[in-house]
């Protein structure tokens, strides 16, 4: 699907929520458990099942990203399944926690 | 993408929390959400293409902001203790500006300026009109125009763009972190860069924003002892008499865990009794410019602690340094003027910065990046083996005496640890002989009555003799800036007019 920033996705395979941060231009295949996501306010396909191979889960609050920082997505729901793009997991983006300073 | 994401982000993770104001009647996340989207959709009717907010700080900020961001309108909040005419003069250089000003305001601007609607009359908008659509926003777009606080010029219009916000708040806040019981006080005006990022960052944070509008230090204890706040900033005039009150025997705070300080430099001594009365609380020191999309660089609760414990000399310095870069930030010291040359760590020089975070732009005037974006911040500065900033004040402030040139702020901060100094400024002075003279203006602590020739031989022993002050007049106050920023320019003025009366 194509993304930008703000749209709201989900998993089909699992509870899992995301919203983009950033996203490249054209089409995103963006996966959740090795199925597509959709847009949160769809309803997932019946009988899909997460990627038996699968042993990722996506944390509350994180931002995972791809190598080349191309496509960021925040988890806003988390849920087990890996995310991916172009089959390629997402990696979650560390921040060094800094002190609130303002 | 717009800030506008950050609340988005918020309305996900933290729904429900209430995110302004008191814990009992404060606003949630998701109404600060549809009152904003209602705010844009008045700014389309408006056909704004400015959003100047004139008023104290409070919840109707960030509902203005976040209007602004959805509608795809830049925010400019504007100094409410301007006169008229300043300010009508500062809204001049604005386009198309839709005026929300809080009552006392707005009053006598109704009749200078179009589209001027009172503060409460807004919020009224925003709860009665349907929201809006979000507009389509792009990351270049301007978010928020800041006029700089003019201590050394005539005042520019800062203009920060959408990705330079974004990148600042996701570079340094890990979002939906804060506990439930978190609160943040607020006690910096809107028109400040830090009045803007706090509202960024602690809404990402998921940490309510209470409000100090008008700072008195027994106003903010109580506000913090009420309200159970955990997280306060305050510019180091604030500090200073926090610390008086609480000195004077005011309770304790055993809510407070940590407070962030910067705006301006802070004294050595205030912040040494600081820490001394408030052992529990982490102490951060930001420091960061409107150019900058406010902090670019943070000395920690731990930086504080091990400093002052220290007694290695190049440790123990650091409790006045401001810390280290945050991520993303890339600094070079390089020697004043055009054309500098990068200085080695230890040496001092211009302070120049790159990154994402770094709009460095201003209305009329452009960017003022060089090719490879650097930003020169105009301050004085050195960087230590380890990373440590040093500030040494603004070298538009260079004092110029024989062919040397001084940096007011060491000589500062030397007389600032004398007993009998409360506040200090050093300017230089017109003098025939030597270019400019050294002329310190000391504001006396309560009670004592410091004597000329102790402070230059004070000031002699520490330093050197072409650093001594050769002028110290005494004053009941200094000219500062609502968040404690010296005005050099007016005090030379008043100087120079008092000493051309004499002659």
């Amino acid at each position: 699907m194509e993304l930008r920033a703000g749209v709201r996705l989900r998993s089909q395979v699992s509870s899992t929520e995301a919203i983009v941060i950033r996203a490249p231009a054209g089409e995103v295949d963006i996966t959740c458990g090795g199925h597509p996501m959709v847009a949160a306010a769809e309803t997932p396909a019946d009988g899909l099942m997460i990627d038996a191979a699968d042993v990722g889960t996506a944390l509350l609050g994180k931002r995972y990203s791809d190598q080349a920082g191309a496509i960021e997505v925040l988890v806003t729901k988390p849920g087990p399944g890996s995310l991916a793009v172009d089959s390629v997991v997402l990696e979650v983006k560390n921040v060094k926690p800094l002190p609130s300073s303002d | 993408m717009a800030i506008s994401l950050l609340l988005d982000i918020a309305t996900e993770l933290t729904p429900d929390r209430v995110i302004l104001g008191r814990r009992d009647d404060g606003v949630t996340t998701t109404r600060l959400a549809r009152l904003a989207a209602a705010g844009a959709a008045t700014l389309a009717q408006q056909q704004a293409a400015t959003l100047v907010f004139i008023g104290i700080n409070g919840p109707a900020f960030p509902v203005v902001l976040f209007a602004g961001a959805l509608a795809g309108v830049p925010v400019s909040p504007l100094n409410y203790r301007l006169a008229t005419d300043a300010l009508v003069s500062l809204i001049d250089r604005l386009d198309k500006p839709l005026i929300v000003a809080d009552d006392v305001y707005a009053e006598p601007l109704r009749r200078r300026c179009r589209m001027v609607i009172s503060t409460d009359e807004w919020l009224q908008m925003c709860v009665d009109s349907s929201p809006a659509e979000p507009a389509a926003v792009g990351d270049e777009d301007p978010a928020v125009l800041l006029f700089t606080s003019g201590t050394t010029s005539q005042p520019k219009l800062v203009v920060l763009r959408h990705q330079h916000l974004q990148a600042y708040v996701l570079g340094t806040v890990e979002p939906g972190t804060a506990h439930p019981n978190d609160a943040a006080l607020v006690s910096v005006p809107p028109y400040h860069v830090a009045g803007v990022g706090t509202v960024l960052t602690n809404l990402l944070a998921g940490r309510r924003l209470l409000y100090l509008p008008n700072f008195t230090p027994h106003g903010w204890l109580s506000l913090v002892r009420e309200e159970s706040v955990t997280f306060a900033m305050v510019v180091p005039t604030m500090l200073s008499r926090i610390v008086d009150a609480l000195g004077a025997g005011e309770a304790t705070l055993p809510s407070i865990r940590t407070i962030a300080y910067g705006g301006a430099r802070m004294p050595q001594p205030v912040l040494e009794r600081a820490l001394s009365l408030m052992p529990d609380v982490d102490f951060v020191n930001a420091y960061g410019l409107t150019e900058t999309s406010s902090t670019i660089a943070v000395l920690g609760p731990e930086d504080h602690r091990n400093a002052l414990a220290s007694s290695d000399p190049a440790v123990r310095e650091r409790l006045g340094s401001a810390g280290r870069f945050v991520p993303g930030v890339e600094a070079q010291i390089r020697t004043p003027g055009p054309g500098g040359a990068i200085l080695p760590s230890g040496q001092k020089g211009e302070l120049w910065v790159r990154g994402d975070q770094i709009a460095g732009e201003y209305a009329g005037l452009g960017s003022a990046l060089d090719a490879e974006g650097w930003f020169p911040t105009k301050d004085l500065a050195r960087i230590d083996d380890v990373g440590y900033l040093f500030i040494d004040g603004r070298s538009d402030d260079l004092i110029i005496k024989g062919g040397e040139n001084i940096a007011p702020a060491e000589i500062e901060d030397v007389l600032l640890c004398h007993p009998d100094v409360a506040e200090v400024a050093v300017v230089g002075l017109p003098d025939q002989e030597w270019g400019e003279r050294l002329t310190a203006v000391v504001v006396p602590t309560a009670d004592s009555n410091p004597d000329v020739d102790e402070l230059r031989a004070w000031v002699r022993d520490r330093l050197r003799s072409a650093k001594t002050p050769d002028t110290i007049t005494f004053r009941s106050e200094l000219p500062l800036t609502d968040t404690g920023k010296l005005l050099r320019r007016e005090l030379v003025a008043e100087l120079d007019v008092a000493r051309q009366g004499a002659t």
